[in-house]
């Protein structure tokens, strides 16, 4: 495969939004094409993650809705849905249009608007990704997922609630400097655990998991310009390189698995990832997981290797996921912070470490980052997307 | 009905003895001390500031909400409204969220308002459950009619607690038949729903001793969120 490059990333900021999903979509798209500064090089293609806007936007075809948005014609279009892993797919589709050779520029824009309706509606919306016949219609969320996925977990490997507490604490404090984050509010210890008032303050979800440990609904849009290496050599700026990019999937009901704390298809997606880059999880710098449930940081920094089975916990508390730790998981405030609008997590986890590898994340730079890693988590750990990205010195 | 006094004396409803609520403080999930408080006549001016800026809010019905409080407390400061209390919710002495309420008879509580400033912290939460604790335990009420004009209150009151119907009953805020907390469901919520401390020590209950407001736009960003992006 010929080498990709990210030459640009831009994000709207997160949160509940009043645009229209296109205007989202188009803001996003924009800052990235501005940061790349193509100058006379046009896009070729263009890629848009989105999972539920064909439901709750009544408006699907996005690709093509967003070439038209931006004037770009008469380049590609093309539409992903893969659930919560549409934006690292859409994505993938972007680095092999480019790794084919068949394109020099592509945007990659993940977007979502699903603040319009409201959350019983929201959550119904996700839980449409779990089997329809053996869980969707006993009434099974991804909350619900996620809290048996935990007590299981909390059983066999000795994490607590108050690791749980950590994670969202440490992403909540990561997320007050991320101007693009859904929330910017810290949290304590006391006023979501061990204080009396905890218990209204942070109310059960789905047990074991509460309030504080689930993301934010969000809207949201992001965008990264992919180019190819003849087009990076003449473009400003610090040169971040796909190094790789590695996707797993995995039985779609998760009782089906061997073992439901085995995250199968993150540990392989990231094997593969590695492999493609030559790089171990040693190298890496700083990462994004997919903590749409807090303990899945836990998990997934476990599966993709950075620390053994049921040690993340310890880790965490050992703080070296914080920032300024050994390892920075979740610099941005991760989907617990920042928030997660669906469509557009995995492309606006790319964004973050773009900015992060280009040393442009201002107050919550990690210092001489240079390889980076991701994970996009979709289904309940049916297709995982993790990619590998690595600063190149010009 | 000879003089203006005597002419007050015919507008202005007959009052109740009416227990003080006696203040309590409430650490936020951010580590923060809330403390919730009674609010006088005096201080409805300083309330009704606040509130202004949300009557043109559509979120999450912040409108209807704001525009009723704003009458219901300028009937309470100016005595036009039978046995109804101010409660408030401070942190650091800047306005947090208000409830109000009044009594209907020694028995019976009617609920009319929680307004959130500070958002996201669970504060119309912890008002509202401090509205219940003043009927139920601080005035000795059996049960409160409550009703629910935005989908946040429906699944805060109704769902949470939960609430029983009472259809039968119109509450006086008009539309929807009216729900009732009787006390038994109170204090089967209660560990889950009612928080806080007394008393106050005496250095986080100063703080609370003049409402201070955070700025119009604050007060609207908060409430409304980001209304375009990061423009």
């Amino acid at each position: 495969m010929n080498p990709v490059y990210i030459a640009g990333a831009g994000m709207t900021k997160f949160g509940r939004s009043e645009w229209s999903l296109m205007k989202l979509a188009s803001v996003a798209s924009l800052e990235a094409l501005h940061h790349a500064d193509l100058g006379e090089f046009p896009v070729d293609g263009v890629v848009v993650a989105n999972m539920g806007a064909a439901r709750v936007n009544k408006q699907t075809a996005l690709g093509s809705a967003l070439v038209d948005q931006l004037a770009l014609y008469p380049a590609t279009a093309e539409s992903v849905e893969n659930g919560p892993a549409s934006g690292a797919s859409a994505f993938k589709v972007g680095v092999q249009a480019i790794g084919s050779g068949m394109a020099d520029v592509v945007l990659v824009t993940g977007v979502e608007r699903m603040r319009v309706v409201n959350g019983l509606e929201g959550t119904d919306f996700v839980a449409s990704l779990s089997h329809p016949e053996a869980e969707y219609i006993y009434g099974v969320t991804l909350p619900s997922l996620a809290g048996m996925f935990a007590r299981l977990y909390m059983d066999r490997y000795g994490v607590e609630r108050k690791h749980l507490a950590m994670v969202a604490i440490k992403n909540h404090e990561n997320g007050t400097k991320n101007p693009y984050a859904h929330i910017t509010q810290t949290v304590t210890m006391e006023g979501i655990l061990t204080l009396p008032e905890a218990a209204v303050n942070n109310p059960p979800i789905a047990e074991p998991l509460h309030l504080f440990d689930c993301c934010p609904v969000s809207d949201g849009a992001a965008a990264v310009v992919l180019v190819s290496e003849a087009v990076a050599k003449k473009l400003p700026g610090p040169k971040v390189r796909v190094a790789g990019i590695g996707q797993a999937t995995d039985t779609h009901t998760v009782h089906e698995r061997e073992d439901p704390t085995d995250l199968k298809s993150v540990r392989l997606a990231s094997e593969k990832a590695f492999s493609m880059a030559g790089l171990t999880p040693a190298d890496v710098d700083v990462a994004e997981l997919h903590d749409a449930f807090t303990i899945l940081e836990i998990a997934e920094s476990e599966a993709a290797g950075f620390f053994p089975k049921g040690e993340g916990h310890k880790a965490l508390e050992r703080g070296e996921t914080k920032l300024g730790g050994k390892l920075p998981i979740n610099p941005s405030g991760g989907l617990k912070a920042k928030g997660h609008p669906v469509g557009a997590t995995g492309v606006a986890q790319l964004v973050e470490l773009t900015w992060q590898l280009r040393g442009e994340a201002e107050g919550r730079q990690v210092e001489g980052a240079k390889v980076a890693y991701a994970c996009n988590f979709g289904g309940f750990g049916n297709n995982v997307v993790a990619t590998v990205l690595q600063r190149e010195e010009s | 009905m000879g003089n203006v006094s005597d002419l007050e004396g015919l507008l202005r409803p007959p009052a109740m003895d009416m227990p003080v609520y006696p203040p309590k403080a409430i650490t936020l999930a951010s580590g923060e001390k809330m403390v919730v408080r009674q609010v006088t006549r005096d201080e409805v001016p300083t309330l009704l500031e606040a509130i202004y800026p949300l009557l043109w809010v559509e979120r999450d019905f912040y409108d209807i909400v704001a525009a009723r409080l704003f009458g219901e407390l300028l009937a309470y400061k100016r005595y036009r409204v039978k046995d109804e209390y101010v409660l408030a919710g401070l942190i650091d002495g800047v306005l947090a969220g208000m409830v109000n309420g009044r009594l209907v008879d020694e028995k019976t509580g009617m609920s009319y308002h929680t307004l959130t400033i500070r958002r996201g912290l669970r504060v119309g939460s912890h008002l509202f459950a401090a509205k219940m604790e003043y009927h139920i335990e601080h005035c000795g009420q059996d049960e409160v009619l409550i009703v629910a004009e935005s989908p946040i209150g429906f699944r805060r009151w109704m769902i949470e607690y939960p609430l029983e119907k009472r259809f039968e009953v119109q509450h006086e805020l008009g539309g929807v038949p009216s729900w009732i907390l009787p006390r038994d469901t109170y204090y089967a919520a209660k560990p889950r729903l009612v928080a806080g401390t007394r008393p106050v020590p005496e250095d986080v209950l100063r703080t609370a001793d003049t409402i201070e407001l955070p700025a119009e736009e604050i007060v609207v960003r908060q409430v409304a969120g980001e209304k375009e992006g990061q423009e």
